[in-house]
């Protein structure tokens, strides 16, 4: 039986503002939502909680109007209506703040919101209201900037500026935090309680535990496409919330690495410029890492972190080659596979089209990074046989599930695929590792059993770097960690003198109390 | 008539056909489709304009159908890179390998041939101003028609809903979809009106260029066009004075063949593509922000449902 929130006798007589009654949805063979019920009601703050593939995203879509569910149906106020496209969910007042922004680079930020507007309005009068909306809830933003200059923090303020310019009386909040530092979620919690407290209904799509804890009165738990059950999350504890999402008791990784040994990567006074049109720049970075230690480098996306995995794996040349030294040899003008070479690995962010070519089997894709190795391959030929061994051997070591025989890259899920890869690297016993956001995506439990392998590899003795944009999970693994930020990377600090709030400044460009 | 007006009079009419089908072209991109076939909507515009003004005796009647008949054709490209996603670079070279077929077909007939002068706009002593008279008060409707065409699509483009809408659409159609858009009406639109843009260009060619028929007539005035488009960056005000370059340098290229410079023929030839070409390309490099094409260009579009 669900368990009761806040103000639920008082509100007992009226009808939820929606109400969602078993909403099914299929994809084919695959059932993302099964039987779903989902009340929101006005004035509360609603978590949806659930791992990755739990279908949180498939049952906000179908509320979004972007996907028809299978079976079910949903209410507004005691009303069933037909939602067939975000327009009609809209002007009922439903209102979306997507994870993965859904804002056009290149148009300003006035244009923006003038795209998803019912009304035909002026820039100059969106751009008055933008301002007049920035004041009421502290959103600020200038309208005339375009997009692409701006910081995720800034996007996500569009996103929330779009939603209240049409007065929504529903706001759904897909993983608001994810690209946030701590003191930028701290500032959106407020806006959201503001919110709140003049009626709004949200509903706050999250897996990180503490948040919904902190904000929501209610939660309703997904997982594998079906309702475990919807109550008051402050009156169970975290760890129960998280068995509750995974269906089983999540394993702690064991983060008893040793004292680090010689230095295995040297980057003395790294600069590149950018890659793209609205790529960063790397300015000055300087870094030392040793054998039997984690390195984290934290930051927001977009800040560096790609520019430098691409100096550090040889995708892109530095200007000398004394710049980057592996184990003591100058690498800095030196390709990928002179790299991989001397003993180092990479994992890339994308694992789908940086990582893995998606239409190729795993066993092709082993060859991939590892055709210097005299077992795969026999004066240029490739051993099939031999690649679809080593193949078994890492989805065995990593726990891999995937189809029968030797499928494609694309076949496997986000977590099996991403252990894969990093299985693919660990396996050769690395001398320095150096993954971008290692668990991206990822359910719980591989991330768990990737961020032990990385733990264990550094026992070993292999030095390892990992970029990530998660905080948690930088601090479970790391030894040291520095920050990225536009490009310039701070030294890095033993983890035990740092605190997340510390780090979070940093993430966000200020030294000390900066509350931008 | 001095050299200097004649030159002037050349260069519109060589300007106007590669600005009308450039100017469509640059809707259907911004949109976010890239339509490789408008050589082929050019030709088989310019063959249908020119049976149908021979067969309804009505020049107006043949523009109707040239530009009816690139929108038919380009109805086969929207067909298949939106109804069924497919490789918008692939349809659009077997579209042009399509019209350059269809239009030899359906101008066979015509071969020999030849229709009188389009009416010209006559006001009295504007018109007989020296120099500029002729070209400013005394062109045909099409060479204003082009003109009004930039700026509405100029005017389209960055001063309305719908506009914004499509370069919207544009830059990021899984955005666009999330937020409701319609990318896929917003595209057929665009595509059509690119087609129909691309058969009066070929029209303009056969019934005001020329005044006949032969096969192969367009001579790759729909790749200029394309290109143009690009070294425009996308933007409509550049598109013409692409067009316009062009066409002078193609202008200029012919009397100096036929005066006493000695320089191989196919130098002069090249001469056009280079001007054009470098021109567009140093206005690109000034202007950082106007460089980038639209980012969902070329891109399928295929919605979960």
């Amino acid at each position: 039986m669900a368990r009761q929130g806040n103000g639920e006798d008082r509100e007992l007589d009226a009808p939820p503002l929606v109400a969602m009654r078993g909403i099914a949805k299929r994809f084919g063979d695959f059932v993302a939502n099964d039987g779903i019920d989902l009340d929101i009601r006005a004035g509360e703050v609603h978590a949806l909680l659930g791992e990755n593939g739990a279908g949180k995203s498939t049952l906000v879509k179908i509320l979004y109007g972007l996907l028809q569910p299978s079976a079910g149906e949903i209410a507004w106020e005691g009303r069933r209506v037909v939602l067939d496209n975000p327009v009609a969910a809209r002007s009922l007042g439903i209102g979306m703040v997507f994870q993965h922004f859904s804002l056009f680079e290149n148009l300003t930020v006035a244009e923006n919101i003038a795209a998803a507007m019912a009304q035909d309005l002026s820039l100059a009068a969106i751009a008055a209201r933008v301002t007049e909306i920035g004041a009421r809830y502290g959103l600020a933003l200038d309208p005339e900037r375009p997009v692409w200059t701006l910081s995720a923090g800034e996007r996500q303020r569009i996103e929330i500026v779009r939603c209240l310019m049409q007065e929504p009386r529903l706001i759904v909040l897909d993983e608001p935090t994810s690209v946030l530092t701590p003191q930028e979620a701290e500032r959106l919690f407020e806006t959201l309680e503001r919110l709140r407290d003049q009626g709004t209904a949200i509903l706050y799509i999250s897996h990180r535990l503490e948040e919904v804890r902190r904000l929501c009165t209610r939660a309703t738990i997904l997982r594998l496409g079906r309702k475990v059950d919807t109550l008051d999350p402050r009156a169970v504890s975290a760890r129960q919330l998280a068995a509750m999402m995974v269906g089983a008791e999540v394993g702690e990784v064991r983060a008893d690495i040793g004292p680090a040994g010689a230095g295995v990567l040297e980057i003395a006074g790294l600069s590149l410029p950018p890659g793209g049109v609205h790529g960063v720049a790397l300015k000055d970075v300087s870094l030392d890492v040793r054998a039997g230690e984690i390195v984290g480098i934290a930051g927001i996306a977009g800040n560096g972190q790609s520019e430098l995995f691409a100096a550090l794996s040889g995708e892109r040349r530095a200007d000398h080659a004394g710049t980057i030294r592996i184990g003591g040899v100058d690498v800095g003008l030196d390709g990928v596979n002179a790299r991989r070479a001397l003993g180092a690995a990479f994992v890339a962010e994308e694992r789908l089209g940086h990582g893995a070519v998606p239409a190729h089997a795993l066993s092709e894709n082993i060859v991939l990074t590892r055709h210097a190795e005299s077992e795969l391959t026999w004066r240029g030929f490739v051993m099939p046989a031999a690649a679809r061994g080593l193949a078994d051997r890492v989805r065995k070591a990593f726990d891999v599930r995937a189809g029968r025989g030797d499928p494609a890259a694309a076949t496997l899920s986000g977590g099996n695929l991403q252990k894969f890869v990093v299985g693919r690297e660990m396996t050769r016993k690395p001398r320095l590792l150096v993954v971008n956001q290692p668990t991206w995506g990822v359910d719980a439990a591989a991330a768990t059993l990737i961020r032990q392998a990385l733990v264990d590899g550094a026992k070993e003795g292999a030095a390892i770097v990992v970029i990530s944009q998660d905080l948690d999970e930088l601090f479970e693994v790391s030894s040291r960690i520095a920050v990225i930020h536009d490009g310039r990377l701070s030294p890095p600090r033993p983890v035990a003198e740092l605190t997340r709030e510390v780090v979070g400044l940093v993430m966000g460009g200020g030294e000390s109390g900066h509350a931008r | 008539m001095t050299l200097v007006e004649a030159v002037i009079l050349t260069v519109i009419t060589a300007a106007t056909p590669l600005l009308i089908a450039a100017i469509g072209e640059l809707v259907v991109e911004r949109s976010g489709v890239l339509n490789l076939g408008v050589e082929g909507m050019m030709a088989v515009g310019a063959a249908c304009a020119f049976a149908g003004a021979v067969t309804l005796d009505s020049t107006f009647g043949g523009f109707v159908a040239g530009a009816a008949a690139g929108m038919a054709l380009s109805l086969v490209f929207a067909l298949a890179v939106l109804g069924v996603a497919a490789n918008q670079v692939a349809s659009g070279l077997a579209l042009t390998i399509l019209g350059l077929g269809l239009a030899g077909v359906i101008g066979a007939p015509f071969v020999g041939a030849r229709r009188d002068p389009i009416m010209q706009l006559q006001v009295p002593g504007l018109t007989d101003i020296p120099l500029i008279g002729r070209a400013l008060f005394g062109q045909d409707p099409i060479v204003y028609l082009s003109f009004a065409l930039v700026l509405a699509v100029f005017w389209f483009l960055f001063r309305t809903r719908r506009g914004l809408t499509l370069r919207a659409i544009g830059e990021d159609h899984a955005s666009a979809h999330a937020l409701g858009l319609p990318v896929i009406r917003m595209r057929l639109l665009a595509i059509l009106f690119g087609g129909a843009c691309a058969g009066l260009a070929g029209a303009y060619l056969s019934l005001v260029y020329t005044r006949f028929w032969s096969p192969g007539m367009t001579g790759g005035r729909g790749w200029i066009a394309l290109a143009l488009v690009v070294f425009a960056a996308w933007r409509p005000g550049r598109a013409l004075a692409g067009a316009y370059l062009f066409g002078l340098a193609s202008v200029l290229q012919l009397h100096a063949q036929a005066g006493a410079i000695r320089l191989p023929s196919q130098l002069l030839s090249a001469l056009p593509y280079l001007v054009t070409i470098v021109a567009l390309v140093i206005l690109a490099a000034r202007d950082r922000r106007a460089t980038g094409a639209p980012a969902s260009l070329g891109i399928p579009f295929v919605p979960d449902r």
